[in-house]
């Protein structure tokens, strides 16, 4: 177990290594913003997933010895929570819902839409890198199925022609 | 000046609301006219969203659905004093699906600014919480008791008993989570309280803690609610700063802080101990029980565990009394219930209902039918691991035990409806396959048994050894019912076999005979 260092005295590596990577760097800052406290691993690795696109290997360490955690405990909930991507993905993450309320309404048809249009595969990124998409059970706009998160934005009632209409505006969305 | 309210609520935003507001507040400029544009929570008539209220002499009166392009016209028709429009639906309190419901913990809902606490208290907000600072502790869990409030989150385990739990053990550091993973598909009535109603859930916790003797509280919001989350994070602030959250509560002497978690997409961390873990930063794995949460909790120590709507139903209990609510309600179902209409349905939206509606009264009389047009085939009732239901089920009134009568549950209170299209063999083997994916694999019969269900079921539904495969799965589904942990594995045979039972002909078996079906009911 790599419980070697206390929660105050963390530090990304021995000062005799070589310069830390900027992604150790921001792991360490982020866990510093939340206290180094081990109960809030789950917002840290939120916040710099939200940084840095994705949860590089390179981070795992520094935030296990950060909030005095073996790594492997940093590893396994990295692993568990489908929210956490290893890898980076595409500029925009599109979710579409794939539950029962969204079966309803036809979502099965979007996202054979949203594969054949973006040439990928659920999960997958889009050739050009502009687009991730990942299916998601539930989104809470049950009425006004189906529905797709992109980022932070909610869209409701999401047809093929919709779908179509939101990945076209994608980057002018992002540039505004 | 005229009030005009666009909500700020996610599935109002969903389809446009905020472009709506701009538009409206663009035309006003440049008619020359004086509006004020209130960002309100959603009334729950989710298929008028947007749906703008202007406020009149006579009260408000709702157009909707608007779309930005309607907005020049609404101004021409004279929409801001309230003049007929084809979008217009007179006074909103007066519209049908809205006027005959009994409105308790959603009595705020869409009519506040959400985040305004002179709203909130104009509305009655925080009376409940005034009334518990006067109290004893026991006496607060009493009134929860009176009240008959059950578990809103699915399981009905009465509120007042685990409160007491946690009340009558010694004194010390002690916990108040809420459960805000609202995970199940169809149901979206904690997104919605904590989006257009936020206060009352910070008091409904509040109450909690002084009942059990808390100091700190933990609201565990599902990642994929991204908006509930930044409302309840700002509401939680301002509560801070007007003391009703914080050190020494409004002279009180209570103390009581509260914080957001978000949780990072996996299903599970709706059970309560998997939430638990995750709220400690681990794996969302399941934990056995006993020791209960109310004994051994966070950090292993005693908690109150309730889901959003549990909470919010407490301040009105304490603002009206425990009897007030109990007189709501059929049997042992207490009170009332957000019901949520979804899926394939005419008028999708929040009915908040007394117990004792039937299915047939929400779907037909609130719902319309469905949005196809198409007849109701079947609703699944209670999220992914309720029953789904044949019509001729669809007259039993919403009640825990009734509906354990007829092997389903009314769980949350959503209502999944499906059109004559669908194929019920292939919802069996998505049942299957959610399981599969979002098991925490604590246990055999959940993370294995999910995975040979669905090849259990392509097999019948490739009609090969399709008697034989039959009772293989009748057979997994009672090791997984008997077998599992919890109940993400323990119910996931529910709406497997409810969809084996209710619909044979789907797969390749016998229509069922309706007339003997229903002699038989």
């Amino acid at each position: 177990m790599a419980k070697k260092t206390t929660r105050s005295s963390a530090s990304p590596r021995e000062p005799e290594g070589p310069a830390p990577t900027p992604a150790e760097v921001a792991a360490l800052a982020v866990c510093a913003r939340h206290g180094n406290k081990p109960d809030e691993l789950l917002e840290i690795l939120h916040d710099l997933q939200h940084q840095l696109g994705y949860i590089p290997e390179a981070a795992l360490p520094v935030i296990a010895r950060a909030l005095n955690l073996s790594r492997a405990e940093v590893y396994g909930v990295v692993t568990f929570y489908h929210d956490f991507k290893r890898h980076p993905i595409g500029r925009h993450l599109v979710k579409i819902c794939r539950a029962e309320a969204c079966q309803a309404m036809g979502t099965d048809q979007l996202c054979r839409h949203a594969e054949r249009s973006l040439k990928t595969k659920m999960g997958g990124t889009s050739p050009d890198g502009s687009v991730t998409i990942e299916q998601v059970f539930c989104l809470g706009n049950c009425a006004l199925s189906p529905a797709v998160l992109v980022g932070e934005k909610l869209y409701g009632r999401v047809d093929p022609q919709r779908f179509d209409e939101i990945i076209a505006d994608l980057d002018k969305v992002a540039a505004e | 000046m005229t009030t005009v309210f666009v909500p700020r609520d996610a599935a109002a935003l969903s389809v446009g609301a905020d472009e709506v507001a701009a538009a409206i507040a663009k035309e006003a400029k440049k008619r020359n006219k004086d509006v004020r544009i209130v960002r309100n929570g959603s009334r729950g008539m989710l298929y008028l969203e947007p749906l703008v209220e202007v406020e009149t002499e006579r009260g408000r009166v709702a157009y909707g659905p608007v779309a930005t392009k309607d907005v020049p016209g609404l101004f021409e028709a004279g929409f801001l004093d309230g003049k007929p429009h084809s979008l217009g639906h007179g006074l909103t309190e007066e519209i049908p699906y809205f006027k005959n419901q009994e409105r308790l913990t959603f009595a705020r809902c869409g009519i506040t600014d959400p985040l305004s606490i002179e709203d909130y208290i104009k509305h009655g907000g925080f009376e409940g919480l005034r009334n518990a600072l006067a109290m004893k502790p026991i006496d607060i869990v009493t009134e929860v008791t009176t009240s008959g409030l059950r578990g809103r989150g699915g399981a009905g385990f009465p509120t007042g008993i685990k409160w007491k739990t946690v009340h009558d053990l010694p004194a010390g550091e002690k916990y108040v989570a809420c459960n805000a993973d609202e995970g199940d598909s169809g149901t979206f009535a904690d997104r919605m309280l904590m989006e257009g109603d936020p206060y009352c859930l910070i008091e409904g916790m509040t109450i909690a803690a002084i009942a059990g003797g808390a100091r700190t509280g933990y609201i565990y919001v599902r990642s994929e609610y991204p908006h509930s989350v930044n409302t309840l994070r700002e509401a939680i602030d301002i509560a801070r700063r007007e003391n009703w959250l914080g050190e020494n509560i409004q002279g009180s002497g209570y103390s009581f802080d509260l914080f957001v978690r978000r949780g990072a997409g996996a299903y599970i961390c709706g059970e309560e101990t998997s939430m638990l873990e995750s709220l400690e930063g681990k794996r969302g794995l399941v934990r056995y029980k006993p020791p209960i949460p109310a004994i051994e909790g966070l950090f292993g120590k005693p908690t109150i565990i309730n889901n959003v709507m549990s909470f919010a139903a407490v301040p009105i209990i304490l603002a009206k009394g425990g009897e007030f609510y109990r007189d709501y309600g059929i049997g042992r179902s207490r009170g009332t219930l957000a019901f949520q209409l979804a899926g394939n349905i005419k008028r999708g939206g929040l009915v908040e209902k007394a117990f004792g509606v039937t299915t047939r009264e929400l779907i037909e009389v609130w719902g319309g039918g469905t949005r196809s047009g198409r007849p109701v085939r079947a609703v699944q009732v209670g999220g992914p691991l309720g029953a789904y239901l044949p019509p001729w089920k669809f007259d039993v009134p919403m009640d825990y035990e009734e509906f354990a009568k007829i092997d389903a549950m009314v769980g949350h209170g959503g209502l999944v409806v499906f059109d004559d299209t669908v194929d019920m063999a292939k919802q069996a083997r998505f049942a299957m396959e959610f399981c599969a994916i979002e098991s925490c694999g604590k246990c055999t019969p959940c993370r294995i048994g999910s995975t040979r269900g669905v090849e259990v079921i392509d097999r019948i539904i490739a009609d090969v050894d399709r008697e034989k495969n039959l009772e293989v799965l009748e057979d997994l589904c009672v090791t997984m019912t008997d077998g599992s942990l919890c109940a993400m594995g323990g119910l996931t045979p529910m709406p497997v076999l409810s969809a084996l039972r209710g619909f044979p002909e789907d797969f390749h078996k016998p229509a069922p005979n309706k007339f003997l079906a229903d002699a038989a009911e």
